[in-house]
């Protein structure tokens, strides 16, 4: 009995060791080609979400694409706590000079990882603080929400929209505000219904609003959810039209209903950031896309939207990009009757955090 | 406008009890067997994906839905492994399965996000799905909807007026005694868990192929919990479980109907509404409930060596 437990545990160490030799030879970069960078990115859910994660992660797929001699090391469903750091400082660790932190939510943690490593550069999306090492990027929604807007106010026979949102968030207040202001531009009946699922994913209950929105007579829905596939596809079997976010390839689950949809595209961005990170020329800045950028893009109309509504969408996507003009332009009053922006002044996109309002018309609670 | 929203409120309860009902009535088998089963997130995420999958590969939610069924009921034989021939705790085991559940159908599910099935469709009664305000709620649905009280009733027949039932409430009770009188608790516990791992596939699947028709990581988003929950709010009883999900379901509806018919309260607070429905009903209607569970739940049967 002795000396078979002894053999055992012989046998055991000789494993441990061999296993740890194995992961010793991996991880040294010595032995293999040595890159010329190595780029980290973590990712707060799956990368074939369908949505959010995937975008990042495409974007990251294109930059590996144009710059062959960069290394990706991507790690999924990275809890947005101490985790996030550990996860971060193991890829420095590993050889990594950029940073992909790829969810709101990884900000403090890769500030105090960025602080530790001066030499490593950090990029985080819509971040709203920002380091030496630290750039933070997005892509302003509002304007193309309001060109949706004005798609779904042509194509509407009924002058009402659907939302189905998770959260009241202030950014997601102000798409859902452009979008309806959008509307509004081009039929002034409009009216949209709001729902908050509580939850970025909950397709049961995702599908649960948007039967209550069409039964209370909607007939375009959009949404702000980690998917939109649910949405889409009840509206699309129920003869309804849909707006997509996110993730565009949904647009195969209404080839009659469709009207866009908008996604982010990081592809060329992070390119950039590879490309500066290995010339030297990198430095922290605070990135806005807007519609003229390649940060953000229109899917392609589907067949119900009138022609004369895709013609207004480009002459006001041009005003937007030569900034004759603003999405919330004066005089708005928000759904109390409080009057929010003043008759010729304009909310700044630059204020969306602290819009916690609902335009006039829009049947929902912000708070 | 106040019919259709109550019509629609009506429809929006059956749409989210349905899954509910179908996982409650198997946590009721499993636990009047004697074993409680906190895995059934698991189970039911398993359903979904495997039906879901299956749906897409053959285009038949019919064979979608066995795929399920087939599903739920292995891995639930799995737990069964664990609980009954390991002995292992059956709390721990449970969370654990339910942590598999979440793993493993992720990664089944991963090239799947976002195809494209036909899943399962209402079917119209005819002339009965125009009736207004009750047309839509109980002559318009799927499948799977209209077959779900009639099971309840099945379920209820089966537990309390067959001899099968009468065993298996016997090994939940005291499994030494059921043994002594020569039953086997163990074939009988791997029995009522093959039947509730049918049924949590099946719930699944009702939400990955008839009503969301999509799959997602994690899509149950905690219904699992609810039917184990549930399970006591109906006292272990089959047709209480139809109240309890018709109720849990209906309280979501209508938390989502209020907030589409522009009623000013703040989203946050409809959010808690199913929740603290529970906890009313649990504190008005509380009674004995111990008496009710079954008595030796979550004990394993050990053997009589």
């Amino acid at each position: 009995m002795n000396k078979k437990s002894e053999a055992i545990k012989k046998q055991f160490v000789a494993v441990l060791f061999s296993c740890l030799f194995i992961l010793g030879l991996t991880s040294n970069p010595a032995l293999g080609q040595q890159p010329k960078l190595k780029v980290g990115i973590i990712h707060i859910g799956s990368i074939t979400d369908g949505g959010y994660n995937q975008a990042h992660a495409e974007g990251v797929a294109i930059m590996k694409k144009n710059l062959p001699e960069v290394e990706v090391i991507e790690v999924e469903n990275v809890p947005e706590s101490a985790d996030a750091e550990r996860v971060m400082e193991n890829m420095i660790k590993q050889g990594a000079k950029l940073i992909i932190a790829a969810s709101f939510g990884y900000l403090d943690p890769a500030l105090r990882v960025a602080k530790k490593y001066p030499e490593v550069k950090f990029v985080h999306p819509a971040g709203y603080k920002r380091a030496p090492n630290l750039t933070t990027y997005w892509a302003s929604t509002p304007e193309a929400f309001y060109l949706m807007g004005i798609a779904a106010g042509k194509t509407s026979k009924t002058s009402k929209m659907g939302f189905v949102c998770a959260l009241p968030v202030s950014y997601f207040l102000a798409n859902i505000n452009a979008l309806h202001l959008g509307a509004r531009s081009v039929n002034p009946k409009m009216e949209t219904r709001v729902v908050f699922t509580g939850t970025f994913l909950d397709p049961g209950k995702e599908a649960t609003a948007a039967n209550a929105l069409l039964d209370q007579g909607a007939d375009v829905l959009g949404m702000i959810v980690d998917s939109p596939i649910t949405v889409v596809q009840i509206a699309e079997k129920r003869g309804a039209y849909s707006i997509g976010y996110h993730y565009l390839g949904v647009q195969k689950f209404a080839p009659k209903g469709w009207i866009s949809g908008i996604a982010f595209t990081w592809g060329g961005l992070y390119t950039r950031f590879a490309k500066q990170v290995m010339e030297g020329t990198w430095k922290s800045e605070n990135i806005l896309g807007n519609l003229a950028s390649d940060l953000i893009a229109i899917a392609p109309f589907g067949p119900a939207v009138p022609a004369e509504a895709i013609k207004l969408v480009e002459e006001t996507k041009k005003a937007f990009i030569e900034g004759k003009k603003n999405v919330f332009e004066g005089p708005i009053k928000d759904n109390r009757g409080q009057e929010r922006v003043k008759a010729g002044g304009h909310w700044s996109l630059n204020d969306l955090g602290k819009m916690d309002w609902l335009v006039e018309g829009i049947i929902g609670q912000p708070r | 406008m106040m019919l259709t929203a109550i019509s629609s409120l009506l429809v929006g309860a059956i749409h989210s009890g349905t899954s509910l009902l179908y996982a409650t009535l198997g946590e009721v088998i499993e636990e009047r067997a004697g074993m409680i089963n906190l895995g059934l997130e698991g189970v039911m995420l398993m359903g979904a994906v495997c039906g879901f999958v299956t749906t897409v590969k053959t285009g038949n939610p019919a064979l979608g839905l066995l795929g399920a069924a087939l599903a739920g009921a292995l891995f639930n034989l799995f737990f069964g492994f664990l609980v009954i021939n390991r002995r292992a705790n059956q709390l721990a085991c449970g969370l654990a399965m339910m942590f598999f559940g979440v793993g493993l159908s992720a990664v089944i599910g991963a090239p799947f996000i976002g195809s494209k099935i036909k899943g399962l469709n209402e079917i119209d009664i005819p002339l009965f799905a125009e009736i207004p305000l009750l047309g839509p709620v109980f002559f318009r649905q799927d499948l799977l909807t209209y077959a779900v009280i009639p099971l309840s009733l099945i379920v209820w027949w089966l537990l309390f007026h067959t001899r099968f039932g009468l065993n298996l409430r016997s090994v939940g009770e005291n499994p030494t005694a059921a043994f002594a009188a020569g039953k086997n608790p163990y074939f009988l516990q791997y029995q009522a868990l093959c039947l509730a791992g049918v049924l949590g596939g099946i719930a699944g699947a009702h939400l990955s192929i008839a009503l969301a028709k999509t799959w997602q990581e994690w899509m149950t988003a905690g219904r699992g919990f609810i039917a184990v929950a549930l399970v006591i709010f109906s006292k272990w009883h089959p047709l209480w479980a139809i109240a309890g999900a018709l109720i849990f379901g209906g309280a979501i509806a209508l938390q989502i109907q209020l907030q589409a018919l522009g009623v000013p309260i703040s989203s946050f607070l409809l959010d808690m509404l199913p929740y603290l429905l529970s906890l009313g009903i649990l504190a008005i209607w509380g009674g004995k409930r111990r008496a009710a569970a079954p008595g030796s739940l979550g004990r394993v049967f050990q053997g009589t060596e």
